[in-house]
């Protein structure tokens, strides 16, 4: 009961683990990419799911409703979306550079290179 | 009437002015805006250094939303204090970088480099002066992205493999201050500082609240370079543009240890991170291991940035084991610290910048005999050398003064060894620099040398300047010491 009554944050840190393995584990510069946006979302997650009031409604002033979810989660969601989205394109656009620096995104082969 | 606006200016000034970078595509114009702004920032810091003398603490409430709902600039001696180090910094390098950034970066990408420069003074500043906890995320990400991408500006190709894994470890840091600010939201409801610190001592979900600070820790120690969390620094030091890493090395990491001790005296609160959760048994340990691990490593390089990328993770242990000593001297030691490294690092960085620009070297090796081609360089390098050792008249010296006497005052004797040991290995690694330039006669011939490029004027005026502040601060210490004791005071007697 206890599990199942918190399963969203058990959803957040399973998500969170897949991408912190593929940050650590994954070879390809690229795909250490998609690891880090995993491993975002699941905070993304996180916060959205706090916000949430239970029979709550949305947030819009209405006479029929008394009891709203918070806003401010997905307002800083928001902007940490797009941090996020920052973020990858700084990070994919450094991987192009090192592509035609190196010819290749392999980690083991860069650092083969480097030494 | 303006001077009721100098919190926002202080923020906005570089944000505004780093897109005018980019419309006028100029090298030199950008250069000279850059310059600019960062010398109106530092009157702008001095004016708030000023005002905060007599008045304590300036909230500026942002758009005219009153905190807590809206976001709040706040402002007390520490913001103060960390805002003229940090505009100090950024002008004194801002000075010296046209010539060498024109030799290390293609020259297509010069204006870029300013603007990322201006983005990067902007989220420091920004780090510094909000009190806001969603805000400071926010400007951490504007500082750790421009960094990066300043980073990645350099002709090494090996520069662009050091900025992705910063940016993977940056990454990574800055979303665990995420997960601990959103933790802290949901016990709370309130990002604000001033307000969060109130709702806590009163909150009973303690389990969250440890993990909050657990999370923060972690992600702060990831950007400021604690000593298992520091992989990246070395790399992104060393294959950097020499100004880049010594404007990284100037600010950055000193600008996370603010973070630290904001968070935790401000915002957890003094008993809880040290009482309750014991934090500084492991903030002491590690910043041990740092000052040993960076000082040794440092023996062993061969190139001048690596040595002192090394010197850094050293340096930043004396900070945070001035912290885990949760005394007022302790935090006192460490406030002074980052004050005078902060210079002491800059002029070692400026003064290999100059050597880079000249000899088109970065290698110990080559260096040797140099020092009779160039003998102001290297005396400039050895004051700031002598200063990071810790030579008495020199500000390195004092303080490791305090924190020794810290370390009494506490009664931690085996850290003054460990204080003694690092001198020791510090007197090494510039010792083995020195010997290079000055007494090793260098065997192949000299031909390879470019004598005609002297050292850029502007980067002499600003080197010979950080001399003289560490040896000024070395003798007269009203300015930093009277400070710090001050904000010490007020941090732990709130």
């Amino acid at each position: 009961m206890d599990i199942l009554s918190s399963f969203n944050y058990w959803a957040v840190i399973i998500l969170m683990m897949i991408g912190f393995y593929i940050i650590i584990a994954n070879n390809n510069l690229v795909k250490k990419i998609i690891g880090i946006n995993i491993f975002q979302t699941s905070i993304f997650i996180m916060f959205i799911s706090m916000g949430k009031v239970i029979d709550g409604t949305a947030p819009i002033l209405s006479e029929s409703a008394t009891l709203y979810s918070s806003p401010l989660p997905h307002v800083l969601i928001l902007t940490a979306i797009v941090v996020g989205i920052s973020t990858t394109a700084l990070a994919l656009a450094i991987i192009i550079r090192i592509h035609t620096a190196f010819g290749t995104i392999e980690d083991d082969k860069i650092q083969q290179e480097i030494k | 009437m303006i001077t009721s606006q100098l919190p926002a200016l202080q923020v906005i000034l570089p944000l505004a002015a780093a897109p005018l970078c980019v419309i006028l595509h100029h090298r030199t114009l950008a250069w000279v805006i850059a310059l600019l702004v960062s010398i109106f920032s530092f009157c702008i810091s001095c004016a708030l250094f000023n005002q905060v003398l007599s008045e304590n603490t300036i909230t500026y409430a942002m758009g005219g939303w009153v905190a807590p709902w809206g976001i709040e600039y706040y402002i007390d001696k520490l913001t103060a204090y960390m805002l003229l180090i940090i505009n100090g910094v950024a002008v004194l390098v801002l000075l010296g970088a046209r010539r060498s950034i024109e030799n290390e970066i293609a020259s297509d990408r010069i204006y870029l480099f300013y603007t990322t420069f201006l983005l990067n003074l902007t989220g420091l500043l920004g780090v510094i002066t909000t009190g806001d906890a969603f805000n400071l995320f926010v400007f951490i990400e504007i500082a750790s992205l421009s960094s990066y991408a300043m980073i990645s500006l350099g002709k090494d190709k090996r520069s662009l493999y050091a900025a992705f894994k910063y940016l993977i470890f940056g990454t990574i840091g800055a979303s665990f201050i995420l997960i601990s600010v959103g933790l802290l939201y949901v016990v709370t409801g309130t990002l604000n500082i001033v307000d969060l610190s109130e709702k806590l001592l009163i909150a009973d979900n303690r389990a969250t609240i440890t993990t909050a600070f657990v999370f923060f820790v972690v992600g702060i120690g990831i950007k400021a370079a604690i000593f298992p969390l520091h992989l990246w620094l070395p790399d992104a030091y060393t294959y950097s543009p020499s100004i880049v890493s010594t404007f990284l090395a100037g600010t950055t990491t000193k600008v996370f240890i603010y973070v630290l001790i904001r968070f935790v005296y401000s915002l957890f609160g003094y008993e809880f991170s040290f009482f309750v959760e014991s934090f500084h048994y492991v903030l002491m340990v590690s910043a041990c291991a740092a000052i040993l691990y960076g000082s040794y490593l440092a023996i062993k390089q061969d190139s001048l940035k690596r040595t002192l990328a090394y010197s850094s993770i050293a340096q930043i242990g004396y900070m945070f084991l001035g912290i885990s000593l949760i005394t007022e001297l302790g935090l006192m030691s460490s406030l002074i610290h980052i004050f005078n490294h902060a210079f002491i690092k800059v002029g070692l960085f400026l003064a290999v910048t100059a050597i880079i620009y000249s000899y088109n070297t970065d290698s110990i090796e080559k260096i040797a005999g140099l020092a009779k081609t160039s003998p102001f360089v290297f005396l400039l390098f050895i004051i700031s050398g002598l200063s990071l050792i810790g030579v008495p008249l020199t500000s390195g010296f004092i303080s490791k003064w305090y924190l020794i006497k810290a370390s009494l005052e506490a009664d931690y004797w085996i850290l003054v060894f460990i204080i003694v040991i690092s001198s020791v290995l510090a007197i090494i690694y510039i010792g083995r620099i020195i010997e290079a330039a000055y007494f090793k006669v260098s065997d192949k011939q000299t031909a390879t040398v470019d004598l005609d490029k002297k050292i850029p004027y502007l980067l002499f005026v600003s080197l010979v300047f950080i001399s003289c502040i560490n040896i000024y601060f070395g003798i007269e210490t009203t300015l930093n010491v009277d400070m710090a004791s001050q904000i010490a005071n007020e941090l732990i007697n709130k």
